[in-house]
């Protein structure tokens, strides 16, 4: 049975240690060297950004999230050990791990680490399918020549690469579709390297529960447990006339999958549609001062990935979520496309005196849409605002100064606030 | 009430009045027109609460009285009826309906009671004038086309129409900008106009009253108020209320220093204008001029979908200059000359330019370059 070394990459045949460096992290398989499309998921993301960028905070366990009412966006391994777990109010998780450190999320710092992973898998392959910042689907069908070894030999090199040069793991799904493919790489977290081969395919699924499926959400799963699907095994009973009937446009989908099938490509070229950041507040607040301040900073983070993806809104949304959780949402279509700060700033902070009375709010949110290339953006002055255009320059040299001497080199006193 | 009229007197009194109803409105009486018949006139009268339309029209009136119907259903029944044929319409006051008879055919519309239909309460005007149509035709046709749609700059959503000092004495002018261009349009001042408030004089209502000045011998009478602007003729009369914002001081905004000055045909330079735009793909079509010794190239480089050029000659005697501009506005400017060439006066390429006919200054415009 084809063999690989994950630690030397040495390829061998069969044997539960590497021949070469005695490593036991060997995956071994029929398929192995024939299977194709990868699942690559970063272990523990946000956290393993917060460790390696603090080495003090290596062993303890630490909660990524916000507020003391948030909830946890990722738990290290050690605070997942406790039982804490995404999504999990934060309140919950530090009674399970009191010890806990939490960490607000550094956005910015995710970003630039999802770009370093999404340039080492750009290596790999042109097919590269971001589904977030730590995970993405990979095609490498028909790579195996350009690297003169098989798809298997480049994933664990990626995951290699990863750890010595970024300092991240990531655990990884190997199979014959996108759907088995994410399911393969969730089975071995962490540093996993997992794969689902065509022939074990149907033996494999038979026994999960069908909430393997992404986008079976409670709801899904109520319904289809209603039908006495829990299992794959029970799905793979219906007819696909049957299944359409019951669940409509999900039936026949679902009719595949129940056999392992799925004929989703993966598509390197998912647009993406819009750019938002928001934040809840650790406390509700209905300060004008403290909300502009908000606004601010959100325009500004905003405006820092259009600038980085070279993309720009025709249309700026301002989110706002009240105290009793009902949501306020506004936008306004631009003259012209625009990614500079102080333009997302200006329209959604209009919005928000259209609206801002209402509070007090526990969520901001402010967000561009309608993208076009950056090219095309903010190209004409306004005449009646004849500080629009220094103000643009100011904050295109501000960005120069940032690309040079880091982030926090030069800020608006309204970010203070 | 019951009154006959000729086909055409109703068709054009009910389609002036039923073009300020809006399509979508909440209220069902502001979808209606109010009738009222007295004396030898019918009186058509709509509304949108902001623009109020009075058309008067002949009528032979048998029993007078008042009542509404639903505007644009009545103009349609209208619009499709022979030519020259004798409408008569009658309330019916057991069924609660019109009738509207002419030859063979006949409806009969579901109406309103004339009291729920609300009549624009009565301004003081400050300043009553008149004014000869082409003048003012001249003002809102050259200005309107930089009125803006930005919800948020509201008092820039119409023509401001104010007295102004220029080189001659006063002037009765029209300003309208969007922030991108600006049009500024100078009338000799009518008499009694002088103490006039300056107004923003609402899109629609711009619209609305272009309808009244088709006729070149017509004079207007011109009432304004703080809050209201009034035009009439013998057979329409158009009240709006004018927005109430304040229109921000443009002439920062009118360049004076610009001294680079280029003097091209308006039409040439509108078709080669047009032309080069073709190969632009984005939304805002930029157009480059570059501009040496009496030479003018327009150019559109557009990395997408390809690149035109376009040469003309012109009077330029400046240093060379390269300056980006959005089509449409050039085009929307030239457009705006029809006797003499087009003079441009720019300063430098990040810096608004300025575009009048020949050396008349009672008509110039401003446009906002554009990155190229």
């Amino acid at each position: 049975m084809p063999a690989l070394c994950r630690d030397c990459l040495t390829t061998f045949d069969a044997g539960a240690r590497c021949p070469a460096c005695r490593s036991p992290r060997v995956s071994s398989h029929p398929e192995l060297f024939d299977l194709t499309i990868a699942h690559m998921d970063c272990d523990a993301f946000y956290a393993s950004v917060e460790k390696r960028d603090n080495p003090e905070l290596r062993d303890k366990p630490i909660i990524i999230g916000g507020g003391k009412r948030g909830v946890v966006s990722t738990a290290c391994y050690v605070a997942r050990i406790k039982g804490v777990k995404s999504a999990m109010p934060m309140f919950q998780a530090l009674k399970l791990c009191p010890e806990a450190i939490v960490i607000r999320p550094r956005m910015e710092a995710y970003v630039e680490a999802s770009r370093a992973v999404r340039a080492l898998m750009d290596e790999l392959t042109p097919v590269v399918e971001p589904l977030s910042l730590d995970e993405a689907f990979m095609d490498l069908t028909g790579t195996a020549r350009l690297h003169g070894a098989p798809p298997a030999v480049m994933l664990a090199r990626l995951v290699k690469r990863m750890q010595s040069e970024l300092g991240l793991t990531g655990s990884i799904g190997l199979s014959h579709n996108k759907f088995l493919a994410k399911v393969a790489s969730d089975l071995d977290k962490p540093r996993g390297f997992s794969v689902i081969g065509k022939a074990e395919t149907v033996e494999f699924l038979r026994h999960k529960p069908v909430r393997l499926i992404w986008g079976i959400g409670p709801a899904a799963q109520e319904s289809l447990e209603a039908a006495g699907i829990r299992t794959f095994d029970d799905l793979s009973r219906w007819e696909i006339d049957a299944l359409r009937q019951r669940f409509g446009g999900m039936g026949e989908r679902l009719w595949h999958l129940a056999r392992g099938e799925d004929a989703r490509r993966v598509s390197a070229h998912t647009p993406i549609k819009s750019i938002s950041n928001e934040t809840t507040f650790y406390e509700d607040t209905a300060n004008p001062v403290i909300l502009d301040g908000h606004i601010w900073r959100l325009s500004e983070q905003v405006s820092a990935r259009a600038k980085a993806r070279e993309l720009a809104g025709n249309v700026v949304t301002l989110k706002l979520k009240r105290a009793n959780h009902r949501l306020l949402s506004r936008q306004l279509a631009l003259h012209q496309p625009t990614q500079l700060a102080d333009t997302i700033y200006r329209t959604a902070r209009g919005l928000f005196d259209q609206v801002g009375a209402e509070g007090p709010y526990r969520l901001l949110g402010v967000g561009i849409s309608d993208l076009v290339p950056s090219k095309d953006a903010d190209r004409e002055g306004d005449l009646l605002d004849p500080g629009a255009g220094r103000r643009a320059d100011a904050e295109r040299a501000a960005d120069k100064i940032r690309a040079k001497f880091g982030k926090d080199s030069i800020v608006k006193g309204r970010a203070l606030r | 009430m019951k009154f006959s009229i000729e086909r055409a007197a109703l068709l054009k009194a009910v389609a002036q009045a039923q073009s300020v109803v809006e399509r979508r409105n909440t209220i069902p009486i502001l979808a209606n027109v109010l009738i009222e018949a007295e004396g030898d006139t019918v009186q058509f009268r709509a509304t949108d609460l902001d623009i109020e339309v009075v058309d008067r029209a002949p009528a032979k009136v048998e029993r007078p009285g008042a009542t509404t119907v639903a505007a644009v259903m009545l103009n349609e029944i209208v619009r499709k009826l022979p030519d020259g044929a004798l409408v008569t319409l009658t309330e019916n006051g057991a069924t609660g309906r019109l009738n509207i008879e002419a030859g063979r055919s006949s409806f009969s519309l579901a109406t309103l009671p004339r009291e729920d239909f609300p009549v624009m309460a009565s301004s003081d005007y400050a300043s009553n004038f008149s004014a000869p149509a082409p003048v003012l035709r001249r003002l809102f046709d050259k200005s309107k086309f930089a009125i803006s749609t930005e919800e948020t700059r509201y008092y820039l959503n119409g023509v401001y129409m104010h007295v102004s000092d220029s080189d001659g004495g006063k002037v009765l002018r029209c300003v309208a900008t969007d922030g991108h261009r600006l049009a500024r349009i100078d009338a000799d001042l009518p008499e009694g106009a002088a103490g006039m408030p300056g107004v923003i004089v609402p899109r629609k209502t711009v619209g609305e009253l272009r309808k009244l000045l088709e006729d070149d011998e017509m004079k207007i009478a011109v009432s304004v108020s703080e809050t209201k602007v009034r035009f009439a003729t013998p057979d329409i009369t158009l009240t709006s209320k004018v927005i109430d914002g304040t229109f921000p001081d443009y002439t920062r905004v009118i360049p004076s220093g610009n001294t680079r000055r280029l003097e091209v045909d308006a039409a040439e330079f509108a078709k080669a204008v047009d032309r080069v735009a073709t190969v632009s793909s984005e939304r805002s079509r930029a157009v480059k001029l570059s501009l040496d010794e009496d030479r003018l190239v327009l150019s559109v480089n557009s990395p997408d979908s390809g690149a035109a050029e376009e040469e003309l000659a012109v009077a330029y005697g400046d240093e060379r200059l390269e300056i980006g501009f959005n089509a449409k506005y050039l085009l929307e400017i030239a457009s705006q000359v029809d006797r003499e060439n087009a003079v441009f006066m720019f300063n430098s390429s990040g810096d608004p330019a300025l575009m009048r006919e020949g050396n008349d200054t009672s008509a110039v415009y401003v446009v906002m370059p554009m990155r190229v």
